[in-house]
């Protein structure tokens, strides 16, 4: 674990060649070798949410995925969402003027996507418990709310 | 109109424009109208904006107020963040710091603000009007417009600029020129917030995302306890990790430099370092501490700082026919903001220049830190400005201990460092909002009025730790730590005395979120609902009693009971708690709709209804927004954050073991923006007070039982439902 070594990823869509010690979360490799850095640190211990990312259509918490066991794998991040904020959920954020500080909410729109793409129609309380893994400090939670139920209608 | 100039030894890659941009715009010729103002010949108008960023929306409002004045259009405005020279950008309200905290930004660059837009304005009127050799008085303003009504002229303020004389001094502005309430189009309408755009698809600029070519990053192991030094420091498991550079002994602490975050996240994991113990924290814990500030707290022959002084309440208080008295306490708590600190600094080759990229409340005191750190002049740092991912008062202390550390580590290794503190390290080497214990004492007449009231406030002092500059300043008072032990608004209240015995334990303290207005105003508010018990009042009917010369504060009330409709009876096992703040002059009045599970001690907020009254309201909605997020930070505040200490050391770590509410804690709520007419006075922080002694209040009706300590965690709810079962028995 303290030698470096290569993998391969595949991160919106595009392929690169990383080298890093094997158990470097998925977090930093995006953040310092591919300059995604709208994935942000926030606790390093999959507490918070503010490094969500998508794996395989899945949001995951990069901070806890070590990078070598990714090979292969396609990576979505909030760059990749899509190319010009259009994303519904992005757009319902700024319809909402959801984001404060907005350090949080890479990865809160990441998780609503995950929920919205198995659960187009959530319930209130389906969006509650869903969204409960990711923390905003600013206390943004029920624009969260009212955001990814915007997104959920308009689609 | 630029900063400290000519440093370009290190180019930020990937910080988007919205803080590399000196001028309105390229494509016109730019004119300088005055140090907030320019003017392109394209119609574009760059705006300073002068507080920092960090999710409270000043970046926004600020220039609003300038554009209102300036009648300016909005949709041509470019806001830039304003370089760090105080003499032109420091807020008047904090004596001419450029330092956003305490909900002051509004507040004190409203005036200035309103008269620079409308100096510019003057200016381009008086232009008009010489061109078109007309009276000025026959000139008015649309949006980015001068109009001569009478011919029928128009003229952009872009053409203006082709041709417009700045005068060497500005134009005189009395206060009845400015705007009147009615006629803002701009203020109090709800513009969408500048930056939201980039915070949805990540390319906000936050100061951990700076990157800068040939940069190393740094992690440093800090004493566990303020004032300890690296005694013996093995760091041959550091060294055998690839990619680690070297260490770098610090005073009080160890730095590892690596070629990756995660190379130094390890090597400063195996680093083996004892310590040598210095300073006073050695040995402090919560439980030592509470136990010596209640005996402070009980103990009359001492006396501390004045904080408010009406009347004379000891003398009244012997007079009085019925006393009450009550302890309230509180334990450190932590801010928790999203973006650990962190900072970028490349020093020069020689030593002799910096240039740095941090997330600060105070870009002058983290420019002033860097050089002192250097020892050269503030002219040989450059600053790079970002937005911050959170702020609440831990970024804008004086001594800037993070930035100034990635500036010593970039220094000794000859390379840019960007400097990133874990979670874990932002908790144990935190600075906190200090222990509380506090005493009140209030005295009745024998006709029924409340006539005398004393409040002993003790805690870790704050502003002598946080900002030693202003602690002189205000001759070793702490606003910081004794703030909201004033009762202003409940001046009915003929002898008030608030007192603080601020006491140096030797622990890092820091303005929070709602800073001492949380602690003292949870002991006021809550006192006043136990008083109201006792003497068997309505506690809405005693606040209104008290409040009843403040027209405002009497109106957030009535509005907040109407809402909540405060008589009907709830849900079985809910029950509703009121509270009333006032907080530098913003009114709010907050009632809790409560359950609680007797069994677990677990409460739960259901609702949460708050009216605010900030003056003038620049942008209602973000009111809401703020008023929303303080409700929720004060929650977690009332139920769960708590920080303790054993050994002098912190022994919480991360979000596991120090909970702050996640979506399912929070409550529906209820925010009512009431704007008046008055001077604005603050919406950043001014909820969290109210959350705490509205949750007690209503906890009592439920069981009887009395909260006296926050955060009212499920242990202290139990015991509390122990002892009204004992008294009962």
């Amino acid at each position: 674990m303290s030698q470096m070594i290569k993998t391969s990823l595949t991160v919106n869509g595009k392929r690169h060649t990383v080298t890093a010690l094997p158990d470097t979360p998925l977090l930093w490799v995006l953040r310092e070798d591919l300059k995604l850095t709208g994935t942000k640190f926030g606790c390093g211990a999959g507490q918070c949410g503010a490094c969500m990312v998508h794996v395989d259509g899945k949001s995951v918490f990069s901070c806890l995925l070590p990078v070598s066991q990714l090979s292969g794998r396609s990576i979505t991040t909030i760059e990749g969402l899509s190319p010009d904020s259009s994303h519904k959920l992005q757009k319902a954020w700024l319809a909402e003027q959801v984001p404060q500080c907005g350090y949080c909410q890479s990865g809160q729109i990441m998780r609503a996507a995950d929920l919205l793409k198995s659960n187009p129609r959530p319930t209130h309380e389906q969006i509650v418990e869903h969204m409960s893994t990711n923390i905003c400090r600013c206390g943004t939670y029920t624009r969260i709310v009212k955001a990814v139920e915007r997104a959920s209608r308009e689609a | 109109m630029t900063g400290a100039a000519g440093l370009t030894f290190g180019v930020a890659i990937g910080v988007p424009s919205l803080f590399d941009a000196t001028s309105a715009n390229a494509a016109g010729k730019d004119v300088v109208m005055c140090p907030y103002v320019t003017i392109s010949t394209d119609g574009t108008i760059a705006i300073m904006s002068p507080a920092a960023e960090m999710g409270q929306g000043s970046l926004t409002s600020l220039p609003l107020i300038l554009a209102e004045e300036l009648d300016a259009d909005w949709s041509k405005v470019r806001i830039v963040p304003a370089p760090p020279i105080e003499k032109l950008y420091g807020n008047p309200g904090f004596g001419g710091l450029m330092y956003t905290a305490g909900s002051f930004a509004v507040n004190g660059y409203f005036t200035p603000l309103r008269t620079f837009g409308a100096q510019v304005r003057q200016v381009l009127l008086d232009t008009a009007a010489r061109r078109w050799n007309v009276p000025g008085g026959e000139l008015t303003t649309g949006p980015s417009m001068v109009i001569h009504e009478k011919s029928g002229r128009r003229i952009s303020y872009g053409e203006l600029a082709e041709f417009v004389e700045v005068p060497a001094v500005a134009p005189k502005i009395e206060a009845s020129q400015l705007k009147k309430t009615k006629d803002f189009r701009l203020i109090g309408k709800d513009v969408p917030r500048v930056e939201l755009p980039g915070k949805v698809n990540g390319t906000a600029p936050y100061s951990i995302d700076a990157q800068v070519p040939g940069m190393v990053y740094a992690a440093v192991l800090r004493a566990p306890v303020e004032g300890g030094a690296p005694d013996r420091v093995d760091d041959s498991g550091t060294r055998a990790i690839e990619g680690i550079i070297g260490t770098v002994q610090l005073p009080y602490g160890v730095g590892v430099i690596a070629e990756t975050p995660w190379a130094a996240f390890k090597g400063k994991n195996a680093l083996k370092v004892t310590w040598a113990r210095g300073g006073k924290a050695w040995g402090h814990s919560t439980e030592q501490g509470l136990r010596a500030f209640t005996a402070i707290a009980r103990d009359e022959s001492r006396s501390g700082v004045a904080w408010e002084k009406v009347g004379d309440a000891p003398a009244a208080m012997k007079q009085a026919a019925n006393v009450y008295e009550a302890e309230y306490t509180c334990d450190y708590a932590y801010h928790a903001q999203m973006e650990p600190l962190n900072s970028v600094a490349a020093v020069s080759p020689n030593a002799d220049a910096v240039e740095i990229w941090c997330g600060t409340q105070s870009q002058s005191m983290a420019v002033t830190a860097a050089a002192n750190a250097l020892g050269i002049p503030v002219e040989r740092v450059k600053f790079n400005g970002s937005l911050l991912g959170g702020g609440f008062g831990r970024r804008g202390h004086r001594d800037e201990e993070f930035v100034v550390e990635s500036v010593l580590l970039s220094k000794a290794t000859k390379r840019p460092v960007k400097l990133l503190w874990t979670r874990e390290d932002d908790v144990r080497n935190g600075r906190f909002r200090p222990l509380y214990v506090q005493r009140i004492k209030a005295g009745f007449d024998a006709q029924g009025k409340l006539v005398a009231w004393h409040h002993r406030i003790v805690c870790d002092q704050v502003l002598a730790f946080q900002d030693p500059v202003r602690h002189k300043l205000v001759k070793g008072s702490d606003g910081i730590a004794l703030r909201g032990g004033e009762l202003k608004t409940y001046d009915t209240i003929p002898n008030r005395f608030a007192e603080g015995m601020l006491e140096d334990t030797g622990i890092r303290t820091s303005s929070l979120r709602a800073i001492g207005v949380g602690p003292t105003k949870f002991a006021v508010e809550a006192f006043l609902d136990e008083i109201a018990t006792r003497r068997n009042l309505d506690p809405i009917a005693l606040r209104l009693d008290l409040l009843r010369n403040q027209p405002r504060a009497r109106a957030v009330v009535e509005e907040v009971v109407r809402m909540a409709e405060w008589n009907k009876p709830r849900p079985a096992g809910r029950a509703l708690g009121f509270a009333y703040i006032d907080y530098t002059g913003s009114q709010l009045g907050g009632i809790a709709e409560v359950s609680l599970d007797k069994k677990s001690g677990v409460i739960r907020v259901h609702k949460f209804w708050c009216t605010i009254d900030c003056g003038i309201a620049i942008q209602p909605d973000n009111v809401i927004a703020q008023t929303e997020g303080s409700i929720v930070y004060g929650l977690g505040l009332a139920l769960t954050e708590r920080i303790t200490f054993k050994d002098g050391a912190i022994e919480q770590s991360n979000f596991n073991n120090y909970p702050v509410p996640r979506m399912r804690d929070v409550p529906e709520m209820f925010v009512k923006v009431m704007p008046t007419d008055n001077h604005p006075t603050g919406a950043g922080q001014m909820s969290t007070p109210l959350v705490a002694p509205a949750i007690a209040a209503a906890v009592y009706k439920l069981t009887g039982a009395r909260l006296r300590h926050l955060p009212m965690t499920p242990e202290k709810v139990k015991l509390a439902l122990l002892e009204v079962d004992r008294k009962l028995a």
